[in-house]
């Protein structure tokens, strides 16, 4: 209802900069409003920043110091988060986390720990001893004295969740533009945003570029956003390992962040990562030897039996740091209609959720939001044929064959699961985000023998040749042009 | 539930010998199950010949080696499923399917063939530092690329790993109108073979870099260059050595996985080292009437083989069927000083044919000798010229000689330089 005619620009009530979690949640929330929303992404797909590359934990919240809004919103994102997977279909695991003292006076640390969650109003704290840390964590190393345990702490697939808060968004009438990337920006009344996808009128802006949302508001003239890039790295290991580890695993934290920490994912795999590092460019996702090494020492520290040998890929996020050390949420000083949400580093994907109501609060400030007749917080769940018993898995052939035709063998994804994805509102474009969104070549072969059958779908499905067809968007294609 | 004799899981040269060979010993009811949509296995993308020399005594391309049996398979009953993905093996040996026109198949056999075949090695296992860029892929995928869809993968190739796909790789993109740079092997020998290293890199100038290995990548979005190493006898990269090369595509060629999942799931224990289930002289894996051949059993230099196995395991699941396969007391195999590993893993007491030991050692030898011994006695000694860790090897035992040892007594093979 509010899509774009050719030639015609039209004034959106609301442009979102940055389709990660945090962006396609405050699509989502505002999708519930009588207001046009648009939401601007650079790359080919959503969830392609920090959103994809991060340890995919909703914390506890006993971390942030009491009184700052990573706490707040940590406590209360933590809350929703269930309840926001089950309405967008996405898996969510609450199966607890743990930091592990390894020393009697880390021990100490532990118990600040607990008393500062008691503080922030985190639920199902307790400091448990080596006894019962080694019942409930079996594989967990010999040298742990004893634990925090915080069991309203759960794992998320954060780019599965995003997409699914997209797709939602825009089946109530977000647009989502993708390849979208703000160069600029101008005010004379309305804000024009000139991007690569062309010049966009929005009479609200709200700043969710993540790593670049500093860049982003020092169009408008605000330099108050002050970040630094720090890179994380990590390992992911076979489902055959995924067990290593039942709780999320953390170390003492320190000046950098968490730790290394030992995870179990929603998908079942094990993560191992992230290591910390200050960096000065921005899209530095390579992993580093010396990085890759740093996993694993310190991972075998928690649980001993960990080992790279499993391992089925490496890789790396940035995250926005801020350095005021709090979430950066609020009217911008210098430009009346300039919404930041800056520095969202961890645990900002446990925040998520309550940071698109607290968006939407302030955005109620200056924006009139009276809710739509028709909307729906539900999107439908996609098919999983790996997860359906033998008459379910009849029934769903018997309706359409493409379910029949097993194209991922390591994940077994059937080629209906994967058009589904390409078909979705804000569908695949990509082999990455049928990736993504199907877990196609997520497996252990790591696409070696379903890559090619992707390109092909994608293909087809999209009506382009095979050698347009791209990893991730821009130029990653992965065949040139046809032999002689 | 359809009742089968004999289910074959999996339609390349492992499956199509096993089958026939059954169908040839008088089983009747056989089913072969195919994931792909044709017969054949990766012999289909194996345009190039070398195939064939000891089991017709001619050079054949891939597909044509295939080609003859999918056409001895038509002139059978045998029922043949393509674009059909196994999805468990019971205990019962129910074999569970999926295709679009039949939907759900449940399968009842009274034996199964796994003949899987095996996978590629991905990037991820190597834990290769840099960017996630395209322009990353095995060498297998890229060979699928220009041999059957017909396009190119890349311009500027650098090649991790001389296996033989890389090997044939280089040369095919080489032929194709690609610059082929190099290619780099970790280990100090390469892991082809070596008619292989003669005709797909000396013949066209392609340098082969031992101990040396990518230890990053470099691009945004696609590849553009490669950091290579040399490495010290540890396999770790020697600092100081490092040298950018300039590439849009990086091939990897870095070994073979044996496709188990399914024998996995069924119970069956895997080999340490074949990665490939434990099985007896007839390719009879630990579970009752479930055999294993080919790339799934463990990986092998030359389709040949896999046909002579394959042949072995079909014999061995028709014996089954008819009541007739032996299934007592054994002795078992071991690979000590050099030997990798041995298929079969054990031996029948009293087994009724002789046994070939099939083998590969772990570095090059020249004039060494094979040994096998038991019990403290030499059973059989073989001089040999050469011996490579790319090349399959064996020894055959009579099976007067086998029948002569105690059971549970263990047969080592070792090398003697």
């Amino acid at each position: 209802m509010f899509g774009r005619k050719k030639g015609e620009i039209m004034t959106y009530d609301v442009a979102i900069v940055g389709a990660g979690v945090v962006g396609g949640l405050i699509a989502r929330e505002l999708s519930r409003f009588n207001i046009s929303v648009a939401l601007l992404e650079k790359c080919n797909d959503m969830a392609m920043g920090t959103t994809k590359a991060n340890s995919a934990i909703v914390h506890g919240g006993y971390d942030a110091q009491p009184g700052t809004l990573k706490a707040k919103l940590n406590v209360e994102g933590t809350a929703l988060m269930p309840k926001v997977c089950e309405k967008l279909s996405v898996p969510f695991k609450n199966n607890g986390s743990l930091v592990v003292a390894f020393s009697e006076s880390e021990m100490e640390h532990v118990k600040v720990l607990y008393d500062r969650g008691i503080k922030n109003g985190v639920p199902g704290l307790s400091v448990i001893d080596r006894d019962e840390l080694r019942r409930i964590e079996p594989n967990i190393s010999e040298s742990a004295v004893g634990a925090l345990l915080c069991e309203s702490a759960g794992i998320v697939c954060p780019y599965e969740l995003t997409i699914a808060a997209v797709e939602n968004a825009v089946v109530n009438g977000v647009e989502f533009i993708r390849n979208c990337r703000v160069q600029s920006i101008e005010q004379n009344g309305d804000y024009t945003l000139k991007t690569t996808a062309g010049d966009i009128k929005a009479k609200f802006i709200i700043n969710a570029a993540g790593n670049y949302s500093d860049k982003l508001a020092s169009m408008v003239g605000d330099d108050s956003i002050d970040l630094v890039p720090r890179k994380g790295e990590y390992y992911l290991l076979d489902k055959s390992v995924g067990g290593l580890a039942v709780h999320t695993i953390f170390q003492c934290p320190n000046e950098m962040g968490k730790g290394i920490l030992v995870t179990p994912t929603v998908d079942g795999n094990l993560l191992i990562g992230p290591t910390a590092k200050n960096i000065d460019d921005k899209g530095d996702t390579t992993t580093t030897s010396e990085g890759l090494r740093e996993i694993v020492e310190k991972a075998l520290k928690s649980v001993p039996t960990v080992s790279p040998r499993n391992a089925i890929t490496s890789f790396a996020g940035v995250r926005a740091h801020p350095v005021c050390d709090d979430f950066i949420i609020g009217w911008c000083e210098k430009s009346e209609h300039f919404l930041n949400v800056a520095g969202i580093e961890s645990p900002g994907l446990s925040a998520s959720p309550a940071i698109a109501l607290y968006v939407r609060e302030i955005l109620s400030e200056k924006l009139n939001l009276t809710e739509k007749e028709h909307y729906s917080d539900v999107r439908k769940a996609p098919v999983r044929f790996r997860h359906m018993n033998d008459v379910e898995r009849a029934e769903l052939i018997k309706k359409n064959p493409a379910y029949g035709r097993i194209v991922c063998r390591c994940e077994t994804v059937t080629e209906g699961e994967i058009i589904d994805a390409i078909r979705a509102p804000a569908g695949a474009r990509d082999v990455d985000g049928v990736k993504r969104r199907t877990r196609a070549g997520m497996g252990r072969c790591q696409g070696g023998f379903c890559g090619s059958k992707v390109v092909e779908i994608l293909s087809r499905e999209l009506a382009v040749p095979m050698n347009e067809v791209t990893k991730f968007g821009g130029e990653s294609k992965i065949i040139y042009e046809r032999t002689k | 539930m359809t009742d089968f004799d004999l289910a074959v899981v999996g339609g390349g040269p492992a499956g199509m010998a096993a089958a026939l060979k059954a169908h040839e010993e008088g089983i009747e009811k056989i089913v072969i199950l195919e994931r792909a949509e044709t017969l054949g296995g990766i012999l289909e993308q194996c345009i190039h010949t070398g195939f064939g020399l000891h089991y017709f005594g001619e050079e054949l391309s891939g597909p044509e080696y295939a080609g003859r049996f999918i056409k001895l398979l038509a002139d059978t009953d045998i029922v043949v499923k393509t674009d059909t993905m196994v999805l468990d093996i019971a205990s019962d040996n129910t074999v569970t399917a999926v295709n679009k026109t039949d939907g759900l198949l449940k399968i009842s056999a009274k034996a199964v063939v796994l003949a899987m075949g095996c996978r590629e090695r991905p990037r991820g296992a190597l834990s290769i530092a840099g960017t996630r860029n395209s322009g990353i892929m095995t060498a297998g995928t890229a060979q699928k690329y220009v041999n059957i869809y017909g396009y190119m993968p890349g311009h500027e190739v650098v090649i991790l790993g001389s296996g033989d796909i890389g090997l044939i790789m280089a040369r095919r993109m080489t032929l194709e109108g690609a610059k082929v740079k190099m290619v780099c092997e970790l280990m100090p020998y390469s892991g082809g073979l070596t008619r292989n290293i003669v005709q797909c890199l000396n013949d066209f100038d392609i340098p082969l870099k031992l101990s040396t290995t990518v230890v990053a990548t470099h691009g945004k979005d696609r590849l553009e260059g490669v950091t290579i190493a040399k490495v010290d006898g540890n396999l770790q990269p020697i600092e100081g050595t490092e040298e950018y090369v300039p590439c849009d595509t990086l091939m990897l060629s870095v070994g073979l996985i044996p496709e188990n999942e399914l024998s996995k799931n069924a119970g069956l224990e895997l080999d340490r080292i074949t990665n490939g289930p434990k099985v007896d002289e007839y390719r009879e894996t630990e579970q009752k009437g479930v055999f294993a051949c080919g790339n799934v059993l463990q990986v092998h230099d030359l389709v040949d083989y896999v046909t002579e196995e394959s042949q072995i395991a079909g014999l061995g699941a028709a014996k089954f069927i008819k009541g007739e396969k032996i299934s007592g007391a054994c002795v078992t195999t071991s690979g000590t000083n050099g030997v990798r590993y041995i298929v079969p893993q054990r031996i029948n007491c009293e087994t009724d044919a002789d046994v070939k030991l099939y083998f590969r050692v772990g570095a090059v030898y020249t004039n060494a000798s094979i040994v096998v011994e038991s019990n403290g006695k030499i059973i059989l000694s073989k001089k040999k010229k050469k011996l490579c860790p790319g090349e399959m090897e064996y020894v055959l035992l009579k099976k007067d000689v086998i029948a002569g040892l105690p059971k549970d007594s263990v047969i080592t093979v070792r090398v003697e330089a």
